[in-house]
Order: C-alpha cells, then sequence, then structure tokens
C-alpha cells in the first residue's frame, strides 16, 4: 500500500489512537451488521420459505441458464465492442477532418444514450425477434464508445518521441498506429479497458427490459413467483445473485491483474493509470 | 492480498453455485387436496388450415410458439420448481391449441412483457398470445384479435384488514401502485391519488405487504391471482371501473387462424370446460368470475 | 416529432427531464461526498477503514445497478427505513457511483510526488490536514479527465430509476410507448434530452478544468 506516504509510522501514542479508531470503527460497522441482521431475521427474511425454492433443481438450472446467457452476451458484446472501440479510436485520430468529427460525434452520441433506453429502442425497432442481438447491439455500440476514448486517450499519452521515431524510419501512419502506438496504448490503458468489460458484464443484467433471460431476469422471476407468508423472497435473491456478479467481476478483474503483471516482467516502464 | 482472499471467497461461491446440482424436485405449489380439477382437452389431430401461413408453419415444424405472462399466480404464471406453466391464461391457450392439432408437448411457452407484445406478434416471434391482452383499437392496428373471452376491469387490490378504501371514489390522496407505463395509472391520476410503478406486479404486492403503499391497481383478474397466492392477507375490492375485453392477439393478416381460434374458444365455452379452468385457477381467490362475453368476430 | 406538442405530452416530458436533472444533481454531490470520504478511508492508517473501504468498493462497483435498486427498494424497508422513491434512486445511484468516485481519486492520490506529502508531514501536518490541503489539490487535475466520464455516465446511469418508481425520462418513453406512439419519434426526444443533459456536464468540467489549470499556473 502507498497508504504509508501519507503519514509517519505511528508512535506509540499514534498506534494507540489507531488502535482506538480501529475498535470504534469495528464495533460500529459490526453494530450495523448486527442491527440489518436482526431486523431481516426478525422479518423473517432467513425463513425457510424464502429460501425454499432455491432447493429445487429447475431453480438451479434456471439460474445456470441465466448465467450463460449473461456469458453469452458479455463475451458477443466485449469482443465486438473492442473492435468497435479501435474502429472509432482511429477514427478519432485520423489525419481527416470529417472522419474525425463523424467519430467524435458517433462516440459522443452513444456515450450520453442510457443503455436502458437504447436497447429498449433497439429491440422495438431493428431487432424484434432477437433480444440477444439487440443487447448485444446497444452494450457494443455504448461500451464501444467508451472504449475508443480510453484507447484514444492511451495513444495520446504514448511519448511524442516514439511516433516521430516511427515516422523518421519512414513508417506510413497505419503502421506506426498499429505497429508502435497502439500496443504501447493498449498496455498502459490495460487497467482502464478491463474496468470497462466489467461494466459490461454488469449492464448485461439491463436485458431484463426486453426479457432477455439472463441471470438478473431469473433472479427477478424467482422472487416474483414465489409468495411466502412473509412477502417476496426480494432480499434472498439479492443475497444470491449479487455474490455471483460481484464473483464474476472480480475475476475478470484478477485476469486483468495477471495480464497486467505478465506484461510488466517484459516491459520497461510503468505509469500509474487511473481505472 | 487482501484482493486476493475476496477472489478466492467469491470463487468459492460460485463453486457452491455450480455444485449444488443436488435438490429437490416437485413443486411447492401443488394444488390442495379437494381444489377443483383442471379440465383435460381433446387433440384434434386431424385438423387442418392451410389458409393460415401461421398454422402451417407451425404444423410443419411440429411446435407452436404462444407468447404468455410468467409470472401473475393463477392468470399466466410459470413454476420455476416444475418449468411447468399454469393459470387462467395459460388454460385458454391451451384448448385452443388442442383444438389446432397441437399436443400440450408441442406448446413451445415463451415469455413476453406488456411492453413487446405487439412486437413480437408481428415480428414473428409467436404464433398466438394470450395474457391479459385487452383489445382496442391502437392495438388493432398492428396485431389482431380473437375473443374476447373474458372481461375484466381495473379495480383495487387492498391488505384485507383495509376499511378506508372501499372503491375508485375513495383512493384520494392514497398511494396506489401499478405497473410502469400502464393504462391503470392514468385513470389513477384523474381520479386524484398517488401513483407509484414498479416493472412487475409482485413488486407492488410486496409494497402493499409491507405498507409502503395504499393499494394495488391494475385489472381485477391479475388482482384475484395475487389475492388467491397470498391467502388470507389481501382482497380485492370488487367494483371494476374500466373495461378489458381480453383478446388472444395474432398477426394482422391471418383471418383463417383468428376465425378458427373463435370457434375454438366457443366450443369451450358451451361445453363448460371455460368455467372449470376459472374454477381451477382463479377461482382459488374466492371471487366469481364476470360473465362470458359474446366474441367479436371480425 | 411532433408527439410532443399533444394531449400534455410536453408537460410529462419537461417534469420528466427535470426529474432526470434533479436526480443527477443530488446523487452526484452524495457521489462526491461519498467518494471522498472511501477514499480517505483507503488510503488512512487505520487498517479497519482500510479493510471496509476496500469491501464497499469491490462489492458496490461490481454489482449490477439494476441489483442496487432492487436491493435498496426492497431491502431498506425490510430495516425499517422508509422513504420515497426518489430518495431510494439517489441512494442506489451515489453509492454506486461513488465507489467509482472513490477509485478515481485514490489513483489521483498516487500520481502526487512522494515529497510532496514528506514535505507536508514534516511540516508537522496530520493525516487529514496532508490529505485535505496538499494532496487532493494537486490529484484534483490528474483525477478531473477520469472524473468526468463517471459523471457524465452518471444521468445515464440515473434511467434505471425510472423502473423503480421515479418519473424519470425512461419512465417517460415507458409511458410514451404504452399510449401507442412510434418508437423512433420517442426515441428522438428522450434522446435529445440526454445529449443535452451529457454536453452540459461535459462542458461543466471544461470550465472546471481551465480554472485549475489557471490557479496552478498562477501558483
Amino acid at each position: 500500500m502507498s497508504s504509508s506516504v501519507l503519514y509517519d509510522a505511528p508512535g506509540p501514542r499514534a498506534k494507540a489512537r489507531y488502535r482506538a479508531f480501529g475498535v470504534l470503527a469495528v464495533l460500529g460497522i459490526a453494530g450495523l451488521l448486527w442491527y440489518a441482521y436482526d431486523s431481516l431475521a426478525s422479518r423473517n427474511q432467513f425463513s425457510a420459505a424464502m429460501w425454499d425454492p432455491f432447493q429445487y433443481t429447475a431453480v438451479q438450472q434456471l439460474i445456470v441458464n441465466g448465467l450463460l446467457d449473461t456469458l453469452k452476451a458479455f463475451g458477443l458484446a466485449a469482443a465486438f465492442s473492442l473492435v468497435l472501440g479501435a474502429l472509432l479510436a482511429a477514427g478519432r485520430l485520423s489525419d481527416h477532418r470529417p472522419v474525425r468529427a463523424v467519430a467524435a460525434a458517433i462516440v459522443q452520441f452513444f456515450r450520453a444514450m442510457p443503455l436502458l433506453i437504447m436497447i429498449f429502442a433497439l429491440y422495438q425497432s431493428f431487432f424484434t425477434t432477437s433480444p440477444l442481438w439487440a443487447l448485444v447491439t446497444g452494450l457494443t455500440l455504448y461500451n464501444g464508445a467508451v472504449q475508443a476514448e480510453i484507447i484514444r486517450s492511451g495513444v495520446n499519452a504514448v511519448p511524442r518521441g516514439q511516433g516521430e521515431a516511427a515516422y523518421a524510419l519512414g513508417m506510413r501512419k497505419s503502421q506506426v498506429m498499429t505497429a508502435i502506438l497502439v500496443p504501447q496504448a493498449v498496455r498502459s490503458m490495460l487497467p482502464a479497458i478491463i474496468g470497462q468489460l466489467v461494466v459490461t458484464l454488469k449492464d448485461t443484467s439491463l436485458g431484463f427490459v426486453i426479457t432477455y433471460t439472463e441471470l438478473l431476469y431469473a433472479g427477478k422471476l424467482i422472487a416474483s413467483n414465489t409468495a411466502t407468508p412473509d412477502g417476496y423472497p426480494y432480499i434472498p435473491v439479492v443475497l444470491v445473485i449479487g455474490p455471483i456478479y460481484i464473483g464474476m467481476c472480480l475475476l475478470l478483474t484478477a485476469l486483468a491483474k495477471w495480464i497486467e503483471a505478465r506484461g510488466r516482467r517484459g516491459a520497461n516502464r510503468r505509469t500509474p493509470v487511473a481505472a | 492480498m487482501r484482493t486476493r482472499r475476496t477472489i478466492a471467497a467469491a470463487m468459492s461461491v460460485l463453486a457452491l453455485t455450480a455444485v449444488a446440482a443436488c435438490g429437490k424436485s416437485g413443486s411447492p405449489n401443488a394444488a390442495p387436496p379437494g381444489a377443483p380439477q383442471l379440465p383435460t382437452y381433446q387433440v384434434n389431430t386431424g385438423f387442418k388450415l392451410d389458409s393460415s401461413p401461421t398454422w402451417v408453419k407451425a404444423k410443419q415444424a411440429g411446435k407452436l410458439t404462444i407468447g404468455a405472462k410468467a409470472d401473475q399466480p393463477f392468470l399466466g404464471f410459470e413454476d420455476l420448481t416444475t418449468n411447468t406453466r399454469n393459470g387462467f391464461d395459460i388454460e385458454i391457450a391451451k384448448m385452443v391449441a388442442a383444438d389446432l392439432g397441437f399436443t400440450p408437448d408441442q406448446i413451445n411457452w415463451k415469455t413476453i412483457v406488456t411492453a413487446n407484445r405487439e412486437t413480437a406478434i408481428s415480428g414473428g416471434q409467436i404464433d398466438y398470445y394470450v395474457g391479459t391482452y385487452t383489445i382496442n383499437d391502437e392495438r388493432k392496428k398492428s396485431v389482431s384479435f380473437a375473443g374476447p373471452y373474458y372481461v375484466a376491469g381495473q379495480d383495487l387490490l387492498v391488505l384485507k384488514s383495509n376499511t378506508d378504501i372501499t372503491g375508485s371514489d375513495s383512493i384520494k390522496g392514497k398511494t396506489v401502485c401499478s405497473v410502469a407505463g400502464s393504462t391503470s395509472i392514468d385513470r389513477i391520476n384523474s381520479l386524484g391519488g398517488k401513483t407509484v410503478t414498479y416493472d412487475t406486479y409482485a413488486q407492488c404486492v410486496d409494497k402493499l405487504l409491507t405498507n409502503e403503499v395504499d393499494a394495488v391497481t391494475t385489472d381485477d383478474t391479475i388482482l384475484k391471482g395475487f389475492a388467491a397466492k397470498n391467502p388470507g392477507k389481501l382482497k380485492v375490492i370488487g367494483k371494476p371501473f374500466s373495461q378489458e375485453p381480453y383478446g388472444i392477439g395474432l398477426g394482422k393478416d391471418d383471418k383463417a387462424l383468428r376465425d378458427a381460434i373463435n370457434n375454438s374458444i366457443k366450443a369451450h365455452e358451451d361445453n363448460g370446460d371455460w368455467k372449470k379452468a376459472y374454477d381451477a385457477t382463479l377461482g382459488l381467490s374466492g371471487s366469481a368470475a364476470a360473465p362470458i362475453p359474446t366474441l367479436d368476430r371480425y | 416529432m411532433g408527439i410532443l406538442f399533444e394531449h400534455g405530452n410536453f408537460t410529462l416530458f419537461r417534469d420528466g427531464f427535470l426529474r432526470t436533472l434533479e436526480l443527477s444533481a443530488v446523487s452526484a454531490v452524495l457521489a462526491l461526498l461519498l467518494g471522498i470520504l472511501l477514499a480517505a478511508f483507503r488510503v488512512s492508517p487505520v487498517p479497519a477503514l482500510r479493510v471496509f473501504g476496500t469491501v464497499w468498493v469491490n462489492i458496490f462497483r461490481n454489482t449490477p445497478l439494476t441489483l442496487l435498486f432492487i436491493a435498496v427498494n426492497f431491502g431498506l424497508p425490510q430495516l425499517d427505513v422508509h422513504l420515497s422513491p426518489f430518495v431510494f434512486a439517489a441512494i442506489a445511484l451515489s453509492a454506486y457511483t461513488g465507489s467509482f468516485v472513490c477509485e478515481v481519486l485514490r489513483s489521483g492520490i498516487n500520481t502526487v510526488s512522494l515529497g510532496q506529502a514528506e514535505a507536508a508531514r514534516s511540516l508537522g501536518m496530520t493525516f487529514g490536514q496532508t490529505l485535505t490541503l496538499v494532496v487532493l489539490p494537486q490529484a484534483a487535475r490528474s483525477v478531473l479527465s477520469p472524473l468526468s466520464s463517471v459523471f457524465i455516465a452518471l444521468p445515464r446511469n440515473s434511467a434505471i430509476a425510472g423502473a423503480f418508481s421515479v418519473p424519470e425520462l425512461y419512465n417517460v418513453q415507458q409511458t410514451l410507448s404504452d399510449r401507442g406512439y412510434a418508437i423512433f419519434a420517442i426515441f428522438f426526444w428522450v434522446a435529445l434530452a440526454y445529449l443535452v443533459i451529457s454536453a452540459a456536464v461535459g462542458l461543466l468540467f471544461r470550465v472546471i478544468e481551465n480554472r485549475v489549470n489557471r490557479l496552478a499556473v498562477a501558483r
């Protein structure tokens, strides 16, 4: 941790103070958690009836199928959005003003548009028979626009000398881009790119507006189709579905860290990058 | 370090989910003993309707794709524990399918939510749709309707203990919940009620059970289903303040199929299946059926 | 395109637009405050707070926003917290966005050179003073660009609130769609509204960036 930069190694009194803070914080958080647990328990949120549906094979199958559909949409959208991102980034870095303008307009437009609205509109207009493709297209357009911005700022961050040296060697613009600038940009922006892929993964959950049967849709259906004496099991569903999403996203982040660490072994220099 | 431990924990949760293949089968939703029995329908295997492109395509494929709701208990409901559908709308869909020559195994159910119904029908995703689908002129521009097979009306669902809401004239200043973008909302607003909207009725009912809203409003059929599903806690007021004739939605130009479906509805109304289907589903709420409407053939 | 000017649609649309603005603004302020607090936790000398910050960020950054909305709307009432759908939406949005703000600030803090913090400490400043008087103001410059992405994403994320009883633009779109208008006509106006908001946020950040840069030069 870089934390040591901001404060001195604590002396005995500071240590005691930190410990006091720590104890207070732990007590406070534990108190809140206990209150939450206690209120939920007193409203029978942990009763057998609330959790009963998860015991059925058919329901487990529904969750697994939802998970697979989530991963399918994510895989397609991730691949397409990276391709689109590279294309749009190339457009924004073009030497031709009209190309730059068009690429910039596309990026600005899709970056501003709520996915929920875009997916719904795509489904109602172009992809009436395929919720999957409406979802994938919506995800691709938005995330492609964001990835384009990430790649572009990565290219801009490569020291100017790199490009100039390549031009001096007689390389064409496309060669400079593909051989020199983009590889370096992608390496330095990898955390941001993966960070956006995590967003893509989470946003597959918006498929529920067009009844794409992904994980969150499955969860919502389980909640709304199970009436127990104590109401509908929204909290159990959140407690089951939430960790699955968090787990997938953390895995993806871990993958990014691993790739980054591997890349660093070969690379000579690293710059800290905003995630 | 810390993140690594978090990841390990998350992975074990995932692993648990994957391993949990050992589970119960059967259903907690089984009907209580002595409950009215669902009718069974004779499949008309020799049926032919070559003038209907939808029917011909379905027959060749050997399966009929029917759009329905999945989250309306005793109306259009998917029992997730058994992977089966049940409810009054589902029964109507099944009796029609039988007359068109399709066995229950040949039905391919597809969940379609309110906002996507016209799109799903005109886009050919489904052969016909049965799910609280109110017939109106606006919709007739893009799809056509067989039926009506039931006339519902907007009503109010309240806690059993509630005494101050007695009908549409007593909701001024009350908080009423419905699904986003439905016409029920406009009516409540014009009656002076405060509205909140979620995207499923179960969410509204949950809000009603936790006392955050005073009433849930939509068609009485849907409300009856929820009342039956939460026995002893909720009641439907029973004074509908609109007319919602339910039709079976199908392709706009398929008159042959529309006529065939109308004939089928008529036959099952006459032989008592309609009544039996109601008693075994929405009838469990204790509310009587609305009278059988006359078909609107066009 | 004329749909906006018939049957009272304009009032509906205008109210939706204002509600989106209101929700985004309230959530942005809350998210900024929460983000600063969480970032302070994550670099603080107290281990318990660091763990809390890390766990918070990992949970809220990796949960789909829709799921957070469900958790807040149907979980908090079970804890006897009864608030309006608007407040619930603001809570969900700022808890989510705050975790992104935290990460941006934390990496910004890491870019401030070590000597600055060391100098502050050698002057006898406490952790709080070092962070708020020396490090954060300097981190501001490198943080502005990623922060603008986070706050451009906020209004578009706020659309999810439309499915949870906040009559904002997405909710308006659903209503108009249910009234039977053509999707293209609706989309045109809704898209325009979001473009205006996102352009305004972009402009705001450019103004701030200019001022920060000018301040830096003046110093």
